[in-house]
C-alpha cells in the first residue's frame, strides 16, 4: 500500500512497508541521496533532516510515524539558490570528506530557526550529536557564528 | 589524435623530466610505455594522459582519491598553476585506474633512511626507486604522498601542455613561440590575437613536446594561495556523489552479514527469507550470506534474519591473548635496528635512568560513509563504482572475482566518505562483485551495516614499547628504544599484491627510530609480533603509536632532567635538525609556553617527525576542582580547552587546506587517544557502533592555532602528520594537570573528559 508523504513542498507516493526508516525511504526509494547513512542508531547525526522544521535523526522515524513535512538537505537549498547556512559553509570551507556535512547543516539550521543568536556553548550542545570523523568542528562553529550574524 | 607512438614517447619524456639527473637512469630501465587510459575521441587530443583538451575546454586529470584532504583541487591547482587556466574554468575528474598513474613517492618511501638528514643522492635514488610503482601498478593514494609525488610531474603536465599549446599557435600565426604569452586558457599574440586552447588541442597533439622550463615559486599566482576547493559546493549541497549514492538505472539493494575476519561460515537457513518483504534474491557468500531487495534497510531486516552458523577464526581469540603475542615479540629476533648511535649500554658518571613501558589498542578506521559498492555485470563488462584508494589493485581483485580480464572491467571512482586508510583496500568492492554475479544484468549496491563495518575493518594494530633512557645535565644521553608490533605491511602487501617482499617493516618504528633529536647514545630496536587478527594501514600508521610512545617517554626524561619538557626539546633538535627545532620554537611562541602552568591547567607538548614534516603541537587541559569542608578534593571533568600545532611541509601548496588537514589529523589522534579501542572476545571484534567506539565531538573540541613553516628546501607530506603528536600532547598536559603518568590508551580509562 502506497504512502503518501511530503518532501521538500513536493507530495510523493511510496510504496513501502510502514517500518521502513525515512532514512531509507529518502535514499533508496526517493533517491534523495544527500541525507547519509552513518549509523543506524542515532549515534552519529549524519542522517539529520527536518519534519515541521524539527531536526529528526531520518534512521530512527518510521515511514508510518512520519508527523509532517520532511525538508532534507536538497531542500534547504541548492547550489544555485543556496541557503545561508550552506553558503557560509562554502565561505568557510567547511568540508574534508563532506560525508556527515549534510546532517551538521541541518542540525545547524534547525538550531539558528529556534535560537538565532546562538552562544558558542549553545552552538556545542546543539551540535554535539554529529559526528565529524575530519575533524571540521572549528569550521562548522564559525560557519554557524558567520550565518547567525548574517540573518 | 596523435599516434600511440607519440603518446608512449611523451609518456616517456615527461617521466624523464620529472625525474632529474642520475634518477633518470631507473625510469630508462623498468619502464614501459604506460597506456594512455584516456582514449580520446576523434576531435580531442590527449596532450598527456593529465591534461585533456577539447573545443568544450580543459579537464585536469587528479588520479588521486579525494577523501577529504583536499588532493583533487591541489593536484589540479599544480597543473593550472603552469597551464595558465583558472581552477574556476575547467573540469577536475579523478579519471581510470591506470599504471600511468602510479605513485613514485610512495615508493620511494621504502628506503630506510631516516628521512630528514636524507642526501640528494638517496633523494634521487627514492624517486628512482619510484619507478617502480608503475612496474607494480600502483596507483595508490596514501602515506601523505600526493603531493610528493605530484609536486613536480603534475607541473611539468601543465608547463608541457602550455608550450606545445603554444607551438600549435606560433605555426598558425606564423610567429616565434616565445613571443607567445598564455592567459585563462589561451594562447595570446603580441598583437593581441587570442587563441583559445580549445582551437589549438588538436594541432598541439601532433608537435614535439619542446624543452620546458617551470616557474619560479616566486611568480606563483594559484599555489600558495589557499582555493575553493571543487568539492566544497556539492559537499554543502547534499549533491556530491558518494560511493553510497550512485543510483545506476534499475539499482537494487543488498546487505550482507560476513564470518569474522579470517573464520568461515558452516551453514546459513534461509527458509522463508525470499517472502519477506523487498526480498529479490538470497545471496551464499562463501563466508557470509548477502541479500538483495529493493531497499537496503528490507536487505538488512532480511539478513539479520537468517539463522548462521559461524567458525571462529584460529587466531587468538582474545585481547589479553594478542596482547600476550605482541609482549612475547620482544624476545624474538630483531627484525630492524635503522638506529643505533653511540653505546646505550654507556651510562655516564652521575646519570639518571629512567625506564617505562607503553602501549596502545588496536583501532578502527570508523570512517563516516560505512564500506559500500556498486557492482554492475553488464554483458562481458564489469562496472564498479566505489570510493577507494588504489583502484588498480581494486580492478585486478574485482576481475579475479568476476573471472573476466582487468580490462573489462570498469572503475568508477567516486569521493570517498573518509578513508585513512581503510579505502586502501578492496574487500567490499569483492564482495560487491560476488553480490552482483548472482543477479547479471542488474546493478547493486552493497551497503554494509555500521556493525559490519566496526567488526570487519582491517585493524591498527596493538603495539608495545620498552624503553630505557637516562639523563644527565639535564639532557638525554640515553634513549634505547624497543617496539614490538605485528607487521601491517606484509599482511597488506599480500593483500594488494598477492606476495609480501622479505626484509624489517620499517612501519613497526616508523616515528621512532627516525626522530631528529641528537642523543648521543639512541637505538631503536623494532620486533615483529606474531599476531593473526586482521589489520591494515590506519591514518600515520607506525607514528600513529611510536609518536605515543617515544614523545611520552622524552616528556618522562625531562621530567628526570629536571627540564621543561619544550626547552628540553628543542635543546636536543637545534643541533641535529632545524626545522624540527623552529616548529617547537613556533608552538612554544604561538602558546606563550612559560613552563608554568596555574593550579587547574595543564600544558603537554610533543613534536614527531613523520612523512618528511616535523610537528609540533601544545595541548591545554583544565579541569575544575572543589574542596569539601572536610579537606576532599572532587575534580570535575577535564576539558581540552586549546591547542597550537606547528608544521613544516616545505612548501605550502594550499594553506587552507594544510591548515584543515593539520587540525583534522589532531583530531583524529585525539579521538583514538581519548575514547577508541576496538576488543577481541570469542575472536570476535567486541564494539559495533559509535556507541562503543566513541570519537571526539564538538562540545570536547578545543579552539586550534596553526602555523605552517616552509624552511625545508623539499615538499613533503601533510595529511596524516597531525596525528601522531595528538596523544603524546594530551597525555603530556594530563601529567602537567594531574602528576599521573599514563602508558596505556585510550586515556578515558584513566581520566574524565568532559563530554
Amino acid at each position: 500500500m502506497a504512502t503518501s508523504l511530503t518532501v521538500n513542498g513536493a507530495a510523493q507516493e511510496v510504496d513501502l512497508p510502514d517500518d521502513v526508516p525515512l532514512l531509507w525511504v529518502l535514499r533508496d526509494a526517493l533517491n534523495l541521496t544527500g541525507t547519509k547513512f552513518g549509523c543506524g542508531v542515532a549515534a552519529c547525526g549524519a542522517c539529520t533532516v527536518h519534519i515541521d522544521g524539527q531536526a529528526v535523526r531520518a534512521c530512527q522515524v518510521a515511514l508510518g510515524d512520519v508527523w509532517g513535512e520532511v525538508t532534507t538537505i536538497e531542500g534547504l537549498g541548492t547550489p544555485e539558490t543556496l541557503h545561508r547556512l550552506q553558503q557560509a559553509w562554502i565561505d568557510h570551507q567547511v568540508a574534508q570528506c563532506g560525508y556527515c556535512q549534510s546532517g551538521q547543516i541541518m542540525q545547524a539550521a534547525a538550531l539558528l530557526a529556534e535560537t538565532p543568536a546562538p552562544s558558542d556553548d549553545e552552538i556545542d550542545a546543539a551540535m554535539a550529536g554529529n559526528l565529524c570523523r575530519c575533524g571540521t568542528y572549528p569550521r562548522i562553529r564559525a560557519a554557524i557564528r558567520a550565518a547567525a550574524q548574517e540573518a | 589524435m596523435a599516434s600511440i607512438g607519440k603518446i608512449a614517447r611523451r609518456t616517456f619524456l615527461f617521466g624523464a623530466v620529472a625525474i632529474a639527473g642520475g634518477a633518470a637512469f631507473g625510469a630508462w630501465y623498468v619502464s614501459r610505455p604506460a597506456p594512455n587510459p584516456l582514449q580520446p575521441g576523434a576531435d580531442e587530443a590527449a596532450l598527456n594522459p593529465f591534461v585533456l583538451v577539447t573545443p568544450e575546454g580543459v579537464t585536469l586529470i587528479a588520479p588521486r582519491a579525494e577523501m577529504g584532504q583536499g588532493t583533487q583541487t591541489t593536484w589540479a591547482a599544480l597543473i593550472a598553476e603552469e597551464l595558465d587556466v583558472a581552477l574556476a574554468d575547467v573540469q577536475v575528474m579523478h579519471g581510470p585506474p591506470a599504471q600511468a598513474y602510479y605513485n613514485s613517492a610512495m615508493m620511494g618511501e621504502g628506503l630506510s633512511h631516516k628521512g630528514y638528514d636524507a642526501s640528494s643522492f638517496q633523494h634521487s635514488l627514492g624517486e628512482a626507486m619510484g619507478v617502480m610503482g608503475k612496474v607494480f601498478s600502483m596507483q595508490v593514494t596514501g602515506g601523505s604522498t600526493a603531493m610528493k609525488d605530484g609536486f613536480e610531474r603534475m607541473r611539468v603536465a601543465g608547463a608541457g601542455a602550455r608550450e606545445m599549446l603554444k607551438a600549435a599557435a606560433a605555426e598558425r600565426l606564423g610567429v616565434d613561440r616565445a613571443s607567445l604569452t598564455t592567459r585563462d586558457g589561451a594562447v595570446i599574440a603580441p598583437d593581441g590575437t587570442t587563441l583559445p586552447y580549445g582551437e589549438l588541442a588538436a594541432a598541439a597533439a601532433e608537435l614535439e613536446t619542446p624543452r620546458i622550463r617551470l616557474r619560479d615559486p616566486r611568480d606563483w599566482t594559484i599555489l600558495s594561495q589557499p582555493q575553493p576547493r571543487i568539492d566544497v559546493p556539492g559537499k554543502s549541497t547534499g549533491t556530491a556523489t558518494f560511493g553510497i549514492d550512485v543510483r545506476p538505472p534499475g539499482l537494487r539493494f543488498a546487505a550482507l552479514r560476513m564470518a569474522p575476519k579470517g573464520g568461515r561460515m558452516a551453514g546459513f537457513d534461509a527458509f522463508g527469507i525470499d517472502r519477506m518483504a523487498g526480498v529479490e534474491k538470497v545471496v551464499d557468500m562463501g563466508d557470509g550470506v548477502a541479500v538483495i531487495a529493493t531497499n537496503t534497510w528490507l536487505a538488512q531486516q532480511a539478513v539479520d534474519a537468517i539463522p548462521v552458523e559461524w567458525e571462529m577464526p584460529d587466531h587468538a581469540a582474545t585481547t589479553d591473548e594478542m596482547m600476550q603475542a605482541v609482549a612475547a615479540g620482544f624476545a624474538t629476533e630483531p627484525d630492524s635496528r635503522f638506529r643505533d648511535d653511540g653505546d646505550v649500554t654507556d651510562l655516564p658518571e652521575g646519570a639518571r635512568e629512567v625506564t617505562a613501558e607503553y602501549r596502545v589498542p588496536f583501532l578502527a578506521h570508523a570512517t563516516m560513509e560505512p564500506m559500500n559498492a556498486t557492482a554492475w555485470i553488464d554483458g562481458d563488462t564489469l562496472r564498479i563504482w566505489c570510493g577507494n584508494q588504489a583502484p588498480t589493485f581494486l580492478q585486478a581483485a574485482c576481475a579475479d572475482e568476476a573471472g573476466i580480464p582487468a580490462e573489462r572491467v570498469e572503475v568508477n571512482v567516486t569521493l570517498m566518505g573518509g578513508g585513512f586508510g581503510r579505502r586502501g583496500e578492496f574487500d567490499y568492492a569483492v564482495l560487491a562483485t560476488r553480490v552482483a554475479k548472482a543477479m547479471p544484468g542488474t546493478p547493486v549496491q552493497l551497503t554494509w551495516s555500521r556493525e559490519e563495518d566496526m567488526t570487519h575493518d582491517f585493524y591498527r594494530p596493538a603495539a608495545m614499547a620498552r624503553m630505557t633512557g637516562a639523563v644527565a645535565d639535564g639532557r638525554a644521553v640515553v634513549f634505547d628504544a624497543a617496539v614490538s608490533a605485528p607487521s601491517v605491511t606484509a599482511q597488506a602487501l599480500d593483500r594488494w599484491m598477492g606476495f609480501a617482499p622479505g626484509g624489517p617493516d620499517k612501519s613497526i618504528v616508523d616515528g621512532i627510530y627516525n626522530q631528529p633529536y641528537g642523543i648521543p647514545n639512541y637505538r631503536v630496536t623494532g620486533h615483529k609480533a606474531d599476531v593473526g587478527a586482521p589489520m591494515g594501514f590506519w591514518r600515520s600508521v607506525g607514528a600513529s603509536f611510536n609518536g605515543f610512545f617515544h614523545e611520552s617517554f622524552m616528556d618522562e626524561l625531562a621530567h628526570a632532567a629536571g627540564a621543561d619538557p619544550l626547552a628540553f626539546r628543542m635543546a636536543l633538535t637545534r643541533d641535529e635538525w632545524l626545522p624540527a627545532y623552529y616548529v617547537l620554537e613556533a608552538v612554544r611562541d604561538m602558546s606563550g609556553w612559560t613552563g608554568e602552568t596555574p593550579e587547574g591547567t595543564g600544558r603537554g607538548v610533543a613534536m614527531v617527525y613523520s612523512f618528511g614534516t616535523p610537528t609540533a603541537m601544545v595541548i591545554e587541559v583544565q579541569r575544575d576542582s572543589e574542596t569539601a569542608e572536610d579537606g576532599t578534593v572532587s575534580h570535575g571533568p577535564i576539558r581540552l580547552t586549546h591547542a597550537w600545532i606547528a608544521a613544516d611541509p616545505g612548501i605550502a601548496l594550499d594553506p587552507r587546506i594544510i591548515e584543515a588537514q593539520l587540525s583534522g589529523g589532531m583530531v583524529y589522534g585525539l579521538s583514538a587517544a581519548m575514547g577508541e579501542e576496538i576488543t577481541f572476545a570469542g575472536g570476535r571484534v567486541e564494539q559495533q557502533n559509535f556507541p562503543d567506539y566513541e570519537p571526539l565531538r564538538m562540545s570536547q573540541m578545543p579552539q586550534v592555532d596553526v602555523q605552517i613553516l616552509e624552511t625545508q628546501e623539499r615538499l613533503n607530506g601533510i595529511g596524516e602528520v597531525g596525528t601522531p603528536p595528538a596523544a603524546p600532547a594530551l597525555a603530556n598536559a594530563l601529567f602537567d594537570l594531574t602528576g599521573q603518568r599514563v602508558r596505556e590508551l585510550p586515556l578515558r580509562k584513566q581520566f574524565d573528559f568532559y563530554i
